[in-house]
Parts: C-alpha cells; structure tokens; sequence
C-alpha cells in the first residue's frame, strides 16, 4: 500500500499534516534537551568546580561551528522559498549545500575538537562537567547527523519537483537543531 | 462541507490486492490491526506481569515455599521479579492497551476517517515497541540476571555495577525503557495529528467523543514529560557504561537528580495511563444508561486542569528523599489541590447515572466498578500527599495499596470494560454475558481481599520490597503475617476467574452470535462501520451533524441518535 | 488507627503523625462512604424500567452545575483543613531541629547490608577515641532529645523507626540531620526502607531505649570495648 490514506489529506486543524507531525517532533525533542540543559545549568550553579573544567573548551572552535550551522540555517530557508516558487533543482542545490555545512559541523567537532581535548585528558569520564559536555554536543551531533541524512533522502527528489513540501519540513527541523546549539554554545563555551 | 470521497480504491494508483497472511498480520499498516497487535503484545506481557505476582506473593504469604511453577525464590529473583511486575504493568501492560490499542483502533473510527495519518510510522512505533519487549524479556536471562533494583531504578544501586550485581541486566533494562518511550513518542504523532486533522466534515472540538479526547491528552502528557527521563535514561545507561559522573556522588554526581528526572515524569504518567481508562468508562455509561454525558466541558476542562497540575506535583514521591524539607510544602499543597478535578470528574460521572435508563451488562459493571474502586485508590492518595503522614506512609504497603486502587482500575478494569465493550466490533462476534459477568465478580471481590489487607499492612508499618519479614519482631507477629497469606489466598483465587475470561474470549471468538453493527444502539461513529470494519473503515466515509451524546433526547422515537444521521 | 493496630507511640511526634492520619481517615472515609451510598443508590434506582427513558440532562445549566460545584469547594476546604495539620507536623519533625548535645547525636552510617552506629563515649563528644560503635544496635536514653546524622557509604538507603513514625532516605555524598524524642523503654526495630541491593530485607536493626540508669550502664560497659577497639581500629 504505498498511497496514503484520506485522513492524510484532511486539514480540520487547519495545518497540513507533515507540518503538524514535525512540530510534534520538535516539541517532544525541546523536552529531551530541556531535560538534559536543566540538568546541566542546576550542577553548574551548584558545583564551582564544575564552571572550573567549563574554562578548558575551545570557544574559536565553538563559534565557527555556530557560524556553520547559522550558515547551514541560511541555505534551508532559502531552499525552503526555492521549493515554495516550485524550483525543485535551485531547492535541491540549496539541501544539499545545508547537508554539506553539517557535515562540516561534525566534521570540525569529531576530526579536530574532541580528539584535541582528549588527547589533552578530557574525557567523558573525566567528571561532571566533562560528562554533560561530551553527553549534550554528542546528543546533538546525532541530531545533525540525523538531519544531513534525512536531506539527502529528500533533495533527489526535490530535484524531481517530487514531494516539494518536504524541503520545508526538514528545514523546520534543521532550524531546531540550530537553536539547540544556540543554547548550548554559551552554555558549554562562553560561560566560564 | 465537501461531500465524502469516492470508494478508497479508487484514490489508490495500483489495483488493491488481497494481503497474503504475513502481510495481513505482521506487516499491515492498517491501524486496526496495529491495535490488535499492541492489544494482544500487552496482553500476553500481562500474562508475564501477573505470573510475576503470583510468584512473589507465595513467598511473602509462605516464606521459603518451594513456589509451583517457579521454585524456591532467592532473595536477588524475589528484587527482580518486584522489579519487572512495576515495569511490565505500567510500560507494557497498561499503556500499550490504553493507549496504542485502543487508540488505535477507536481514533480513525470514532472520527470517521480510514487510517491514522502516517500508517507506516504507526507499523514502524508497534515494531519498535516489540523490540523493548523483547529486550526486555532478554534482560532475564542474562548473566547476572534481570534488573533487580526496582522500577524506579535509583542510583547509585543502578548505576554501578558492584552495587547492583546485574551489570547487563540493569543495561538492557534502560533500554528497553527506553526504546519503549520512543516507540510512543512516534505513536503519539498519529494519535495527535489524525485527532485534531482528520476529522470527518462536521465534527467540531466539541463533537468530539471523550475518549479520543483523553486519549489525545494523554499522549501530549506523555510527550512533554517523557524528554527529562529520556535524558535521565541516556545519563543513566552512560554512568552505567562510560564511568560518567552524572549520579555517582563520587565523582560529584547527584542520585537525588535522578530521581527529579524520573518523577517529572513519573506523575504525569499515571494521568497518561488514566485518561483513556476513564475515556473508555465515559463512552460507556453514556450508551448502557442512555445519557447525556454531564457537563462534557466541565469534563474537558478538567482534564486540559488535572493534565497542567499534574506537572506540578511530582517531589510528593521524594518527601523524605532528601530533598530541601521547604520544598516538601509545595508539593504537599499542589498534591492535594490535584484531588480536586480528579474528584470533580468521578462526580460527574456519578451524575450521569442520575435519570438514566442503566443496563447493567458485562461492560457497564467494568464501567461502573471503575468508579467504585478509583474512588478508594483517590482518597487514599490523601494520606500520601499530605507530607506530614508521608513521613511514616512512604515506602510501606500503604504507598502500594494506594496505586493498585488506581492502577488495577486503570489497567485491568478499563482494559475489561474496553474489551467488552468494543468486541463486537473489533471481531463481529458478541461475547457470552454471563460468562462475562461470572469473571466480573470473580475479579473484583477478591481484588478487594488483596489490597484491603495490605492498607492495614502498611499502616502497621510493613515496609516495601522485603522478601521475608522473620527478622523484623514487630511485622512477623501472626496477625500480620495472616494478613499476607489471605491477600495471597484472594490473588489465586482472582488469577483463577481469569481463566474465565480466556474461555470467554476464544469461544466467543471462534463460535460466537455474529454482531450486528450496533449491538448497543450507541452514537458514536465507530458503530455504523461494518462488524468487523473492513480496510478503510467505510466504503463512503461519514459526515457527522452533532455531537456524541444525544442520548434521550425529547421528540424523538428513538432513544439515541447517531452523529453521522442529520 | 496506628496504636490499634498494635503499634506502640515511642516518639513525642508519633502521636501528631498519628493524630493527622486519624484526622484524614475519618475525613476521607466519610467522602468515600457518602459517595459510594450516592453512587451504588443512583444506579439501583435507575436501573432500566420497561417504558420509562432517560432523561435529558446536559449538565450546562445553573442548577445542574451547583451538584458538582459545591461538593468541589467542600473538598476544598477538607483539603485545607488536612494541609493545616500536616505541614503543622512537617515542619515539627523534618524542618525544626531543636539543639542537641554531642553526647544525644548518634552517627548512623548505613552500608549494604548492615547499620554502623557512632555513639558518643564517656567523654560525651562523638568523633573521640572512646566512641561506642555498634553494628545493627543503636542505645539511646528515653526522654533525651536526640539528633541522628545518616550517612552512605555506598547506595541510598533509608532509616526508619516505625515506633517512632520516623523515616529518613540516606543519601550516599551527603549527611543528613534529623531529631527524635524517645518517650517510652523497650527495644524496638529499624527497617532499612530504601532497596539497596540483594540485602535489603537482610539488615534489620534492632533500637533499645534505656532509662537513664540502663543508658549509664550500659556507656560503662562498652566503653572500655571502645577505647580498646578503637586502637586496634
């Protein structure tokens, strides 16, 4: 059975239903990292020991990531308005350019920063802080993975002008993703 | 308002094929039958669960007793069987029927469209569901054993290996957890989004029966909950494994954190759990009393009240956890605020009774006993809520009474009445009633003679998860131990009728009376669909012109007027 | 209900926790019965009658409502009536800690599987050489306000007196402060009431409450036990 049922179609929300679903998703993900953040923030205010390792993360490395990712977020709206205007190729291009600035995220982050810092002694067993560090980026870095693979699943198509209306779905996603990493910036890089 | 589209074949590209066997049944996308696969899964995993009971409960009664069926149990299988029956009952008894069978199965029906909105994500969550229980199961015969450290899993006990002794139990355990929480995650994405979005032309909010409602609420409930304990269950598995420090006070981790995380979701959950239970009693003793449901917005509103109360109570479970002593009055008075629209939604059920019509059928008794039994689980809660008896109550049989007076309603009385109500339905065939009713009495009296007991155990001071009470003076005298061998007595005669039901439901199954399409002459739309409904529920889906409860209703021949007759 | 059931008052707050759950019992059962009577008297009397329908209520109107609503506001104040008494007790027992000296503070270590007490010696100060400890034995004079400091050395566990209506978790990291009053002698159980492990059920401890001649004795006689135990320690 591959075509969809006729509750698929219906709107009574008023919202079509792969926007409503992603949403879903977004809403039970800000949960998950609420938690962890939550978590995160009331051991840092209590334990100063704990801000003490938080000096010892790279905060270059830490913005050009966030510029990467920021960067990434530009290509998925464009790509976003590109299959809005029914331009499957221009908004395939563009997919593909924000797949690219997340794997260069993880690229910069598995290849550079972590092997740095544990050559340097700082693993996730290394103590709270350093557990929270490895637990939320790595958490995270799953999300972009997550991410990169899903665009490439959808941009073939999009190249089509098959399934337009999934480039915005994913773009909804992949802002998400870049909000976690709004938080966790300062969080993990620049309070020190 | 659009009229209904064509004939469901007709909006597919490719000729509609017969499914083979395999198709049909283990790999359909079709969300009835994904509801019977979560309803038959929770049922066999109740089989487990009880059979755990049984086990533990002669070693309470009889200590020492060679058990039949299992044997001697030792101190570890006794933690680990006490373990496993919370878990089981709650993660895959109790919300796999509530929630994804009859969710399932009602939602698309009682709405009036054909299938949820994403039948392949629904295949993939009851997959992904059966994998947890599978793992779960696998966690028992591990080396080392099963999981052993409650339900709860507090660490230290359950983050470091040398504490607990079940290093790949204590693993497995999290994450068939957790693997259960993703697959209702992905659950509640058809439950919400073909609620709110596909609702047949004409159903307003308002139109809406109850029990889709409850069960809409339920899975918003979980899904805002669960994310702190997914995150909690990734910490846990990493303290387990990776030697983190995230609750182990040696390395300036916090168990207490653990526990916030667990409870933020652990209260939400019992109203994730009750919602659709009392969902499933409402749509019930509207049919079988001929009533309108009272005040179907006070219900609503109190449930949208209970669901953002209940976020707010959950340190009740840590009074004397070690937890600020301050904190423990906020708690104390937020808990017993919440008793409020619990109690508000008992009374107006009890007010739906009042000039009705009442059938007392096989479902009608499970309904009504729901209320009767859920009303001793709530106000027993009071005595736990108020911090002050919370000091001595905590971690006795009270604390254990009280949730079976919630839970058993929840998960076994809702489950029953669901069943007897919707079997008709779901397989075209009627179920005996006097069978029905033999196994109703043979459930309920004997549930009582197990928790009563063990209310008056726990206020004698019997504390929890004890596998032998000879070396306590003060709870080995006699009368108490008497106590725990009648409670014992009452569960083997209560797991007997149970073969009742089983009798019950195969014959019926096999040989009994073909069903009509609306045995109970009910509203709602899931009873004009064919008995039972084919794939696609309705050659021509329904409009729906009012609401679901116009039972009686003056000038009229007759007593009920379904929602898709103008 | 407690001291019917047999068990003995042995603190100066087991009575006040006592009083609450009396309290709450008689308010709750009351509700519980008033409702069951309501509801089993509702489904007798309107039980299906050949001729006679239902009748149409919505439950929107005024009149309707005011079934529920004031029930509501009478659970309300039963509510706050409860709450009173229970923080009332709450903050005696578990915010108030009234002072104490060294020689009424007992260290409680417990550990899998077994209760370590830390009692002060002769010298009346705990943490000396001549400090009586004692494995699953806690002594404590009647009529002495006594403070306990819980300590872990390994799981959470908890400690509780059920003669005292006393329950405390004990997390490891931490120490945990409490008070308690004995009133009355005799010796009485511990439970450990926080599973912690395989040895859960299997480290009961057992508290005797002496008068002041019994307590004085019974410090004499294990001090010397102390001082000699302690430098083999």
């Amino acid at each position: 059975m591959s075509a969809s049922p006729i509750a698929t179609t219906r709107t009574a929300a008023g919202m079509p239903t792969g926007r409503l679903a992603v949403w879903w998703v977004i809403a039970s993900e800000i949960v998950i990292f609420g938690g962890l953040l939550g978590s995160y923030i009331m051991f840092r205010l209590s334990h100063d020991a704990f801000a003490a390792q938080a000096a010892h993360t790279n905060t270059w490395i830490g913005a050009v990531n966030t510029l990467v990712l920021l960067t990434s977020s530009l290509f998925a709206v464009l790509g976003h308005k590109a299959a809005d205007a029914g331009d499957g190729p221009k908004a395939a291009r563009l997919l593909y350019l924000t797949a690219g600035g997340g794997l260069l995220f993880a690229s910069i982050k598995f290849l550079y920063e972590w092997p740095h810092e544990i050559h340097e002694g700082f693993t996730i067993s290394s103590g709270t802080f350093w557990s929270f560090y490895y637990t939320a980026a790595g958490i995270h870095a799953a999300h972009v993975i997550a991410g990169v693979v899903i665009m490439l699943i959808i941009a073939p198509r999009a190249k089509r002008n098959l399934d337009l209306h999934r480039v915005e779905l994913i773009g909804l996603y992949w802002h998400f993703v870049d909000v976690v990493w709004i938080f966790l910036f300062p969080l993990l890089y620049i309070a020190k | 308002m659009a009229t209904a589209p064509a004939s469901h074949s007709d909006s597919h590209g490719h000729a509609h094929h017969a499914p083979g066997f395999v198709e049909k049944y283990f790999w359909s996308t079709d969300h009835k039958m994904i509801a019977m696969q979560y309803l038959f899964t929770g049922m066999a995993m109740g089989l487990v669960g009880g059979f755990f009971a049984y086990t533990f409960r002669m070693q309470i009664a009889f200590p020492g007793v060679d058990v039949p069926g299992f044997g001697v149990v030792s101190p570890n299988e006794y933690n680990h069987l006490i373990t496993n029956h919370g878990a089981i009952m709650i993660f895959w008894v109790a919300m796999p029927v509530l929630i994804a069978a009859f969710g399932n199965y009602l939602i698309p029906l009682m709405i009036g469209c054909d299938d949820m909105v994403f039948p392949k994500l629904n295949r993939l969550s009851y997959q992904i569901f059966l994998l947890s229980a599978l793992i779960l199961i696998g966690s028992f015969y591990v080396p080392g054993g099963g999981f052993a450290g409650a339900w709860t899993m507090y660490p230290p006990l359950s983050a470091k290996p040398e504490y607990g002794l079940t290093p790949l139990g204590s693993t497995l355990f999290i994450v068939a957890v957790a693997l259960e929480f993703v697959a209702f995650l992905m659950g509640g994405i058809n439950f919400v989004t073909t609620a709110m979005n596909s609702r047949a032309p004409g159903m307003r909010m308002y139109d809406i029966p109850v029990v889709v409602w409850m069960i809409v609420v339920a899975s918003i409930l979980f899904m805002a909950s669960v994310g702190p304990l997914i995150a909690g269950a990734i910490m846990l598995l990493f303290d387990q494994n990776l030697g983190t420090a995230f609750f182990n006070p040696d390395k300036g981790g916090d168990p207490v954190l653990w526990q916030h995380l667990f409870w933020f979701f652990g209260h939400p959950e019992v109203y994730v759990v009750l919602l659709p239970a009392v969902g499933i009693v409402a749509e019930i003793i509207t049919v079988m009393s001929r009533k309108k449901l009272f005040a179907y917005r006070t219900v609503l509103y109190t449930t949208f009240g209970t669901g953002v109360l209940s976020f707010m109570v959950w340190a009740h479970h840590q009074f004397i956890a070690g937890i600020d002593p301050r904190m423990a009055n906020i708690f104390t008075i937020t808990t017993l605020l919440i008793s409020i629209p619990i109690a508000e939604m008992m009374f107006v059920y009890i007010a739906t009774l009042y000039g009705g019509s009442i059938t007392l059928n096989t479902p009608m008794l499970w309904a009504l006993s729901f209320i009767a039994e859920f009303l001793i689980g709530g106000v027993t809660g009071i005595f736990l809520g108020a911090s002050g008896t919370d000091i001595y109550l905590h971690d006795t049989y009270f604390v254990l009474a009280h949730f079976h007076y919630t839970f058993f309603p929840i998960a076994i009385i809702g489950t029953f009445a669901g069943l007897s109500f919707w079997f008709p339905k779901m397989f075209g065939r009627m179920m005996n009633d006097t069978l029905g009713k033999i196994h109703f009495w043979g459930t309920i009296l004997p549930f009582n003679c197990i928790f009563i007991p063990l209310f008056v155990l726990g206020a004698a001071g019997e504390h929890r998860r004890i596998f032998d009470y000879s070396l306590f003076p003060e709870l080995a005298r006699p009368e108490l131990r008497h106590l725990d061998q009648f409670a014992t007595v009452a569960l083997l005669i209560m797991l007997s009728f149970q073969l009742v039901f089983f009798y019950n439901l195969v014959t019926s199954l096999l040989w009994g009376p073909k069903a009509e399409k609306n045995p109970w002459q009910s509203n709602t739309l899931e009873w004009t669909a064919d008995s039972p409904p084919p794939h696609g529920n309705w050659p021509v889906l329904p409009t729906v012109y009012r609401g679901p409860y116009e039972y009686s209703t003056p000038g009229r021949d007759q007593d009920f007027w379904p929602q898709n007759v103008p | 209900m407690m001291e019917w059931l047999g068990l003995v008052s042995a603190s100066t707050y087991a009575k006040d926790i006592d009083f609450v759950f009396d309290l709450i019992l008689w308010i709750t059962m009351s509700w519980l019965l008033l409702a069951e009577a309501v509801f089993f008297y509702l489904i007798l009397r309107f039980r299906k009658k050949a001729g006679v329908p239902g009748q149409y209520i919505t439950g929107e109107l005024k009149s309707e409502k005011r079934w529920i609503t004031i029930p509501h506001f009478a659970v309300l104040l039963f509510d706050i009536a409860i709450l009173f008494f229970a923080v009332k007790v709450w903050y005696n027992v578990k915010q108030n800690l009234p002072d104490a000296p060294d020689r009424q503070t007992v260290r409680v270590v417990a550990q899998q599987w077994a209760w370590t007490f830390v009692h002060a010696g002769p010298d009346g100060k705990l943490d000396t050489p001549d400090d009586i400890i004692k494995v699953n034995e806690m002594h404590v004079e009647v009529d002495k306000l006594y403070h306990f400091q819980l300590e872990s050395k390994d799981v959470i566990h908890s400690f509780s007196v059920p003669v005292f209506r006393l329950k405390q978790d004990i997390i490891p990291g931490r120490v945990i402060t409490g008070w308690f009053t004995p009133i009355k002698t005799g010796s009485f159980d511990i439970q450990c009431t926080e599973i912690c492990g395989i040895g859960h059920a299997l480290m009961p401890g057992r508290i005797t409450i002496e008068t002041p001649e019994q307590h004085a004795a019974w410090v004499a006689e294990n001090s010397t036990l102390a001082v000699a135990s302690a430098t083999v320690r």
